[in-house]
């Protein structure tokens, strides 16, 4: 089993997640510098967080048209898994790899705090780890995270199943209280039209170990691995 | 779309007293090409917007050629 991190100009969460995969979760790791192009044999691909390209014309959509993500829509076609984390997950918006886009939030600040999360659905590679309606914890460190869809969009995330995170409280209670940047039906993790791709803005890289305050995010590499076990 | 900066925008122009109805920021590209014609500098531009300057969820545009 191998899983790649994509590093761009100015990725900054490019190794706290391969340290994740590969130091805590003992998963070969290869961190892949964009021009090198994506290794054939990788069966799951991370693009981490950060600021590529300075967030330039939209955050994620200089990356989105670099040469390496022809690479990672052919892995996405042959039912590889890619997660997109933060700015990853706009990245993977302007890829067209998830449908909708991730906008300057409502209130057009940045914003760092640890949020709840409830878990929409365990069907898919990402989040089988996890109990339906569970609630976990992760932080979220965005500007532009704010989920938008066309009305004909969102109607086929929720009846497909397709949303697997949205914002709530303590109690699993989804309410425009909770709705920390504004997103539609306070929508924070889209899975692709064939599920193996998932577009996520919190960091689960960021939650991973017990000395950093939460384990939840960790499920989610871990879902990926045993999805990867099984499929083989 | 909700335009954050341009609600505040709104609201400043209300206290100097100026009533609008709406108000939406926009962006300029300003581009440079060579092209037949101008039918041929507009149908660039516009597949410009397409494949990267607008994100056709949130944004629309406009293409005006000029010499």
């Amino acid at each position: 089993m191998r899983f790649a991190v994509v590093q761009f100009g100015g990725s900054n969460c490019d190794r706290d997640t391969w340290h994740v995969l590969q130091e805590v979760l003992g998963v070969d790791t290869d961190l892949v510098w964009y021009k090198e192009g994506l290794p054939r044999t990788c069966d799951a691909v991370v693009l981490p967080g950060g600021f590529s390209y300075g967030d330039y014309l939209r955050a994620g959509a200089i990356a989105a048209r670099t040469p390496v993500m022809k690479d990672i829509h052919r892995h996405m076609q042959d039912g590889k898994l890619v997660l997109g984390i933060c700015n990853g997950a706009q990245m993977s918006a302007e890829a067209g790899l998830v449908e909708g886009t991730f906008a300057i939030n409502a209130y057009p600040k940045f914003l760092c705090r640890p949020v709840h999360l409830r878990v929409e659905t365990i069907a898919s590679p990402f989040t089988s780890r996890f109990r339906e309606g569970e609630v976990i914890r992760l932080p979220i460190a965005h500007k532009e995270g704010r989920f938008i869809a066309s009305p004909e969009t969102l109607a086929a995330l929720n009846r497909e199943h397709r949303v697997a995170f949205r914002f709530c409280d303590g109690n699993a209670t989804v309410s425009e209280a909770t709705n920390h940047n504004g997103s539609l039906e306070s929508v924070t993790g889209v899975l692709g039209q064939y599920r193996n791709v998932l577009a996520l803005m919190p960091h689960p890289e960021r939650a991973s170990e017990e000395v950093l305050g939460s384990e939840d995010g960790r499920r989610i590499f871990e879902s990926m691995i045993r999805h990867v076990e099984i499929e083989g | 779309m909700l335009d954050p900066e341009a609600r505040a925008i709104r609201h400043a122009l209300e206290n100097l007293g100026f009533a609008t109805e709406a108000l939406s920021t926009a962006r300029v590209f300003l581009v440079t090409m060579e092209a037949a014609d101008r039918k041929e500098a507009e149908k660039r531009a516009a597949e410009m917007c397409e494949r990267l300057l607008a994100n056709p969820v949130i944004h629309r545009y406009e293409i005006e050629v000029m010499k």
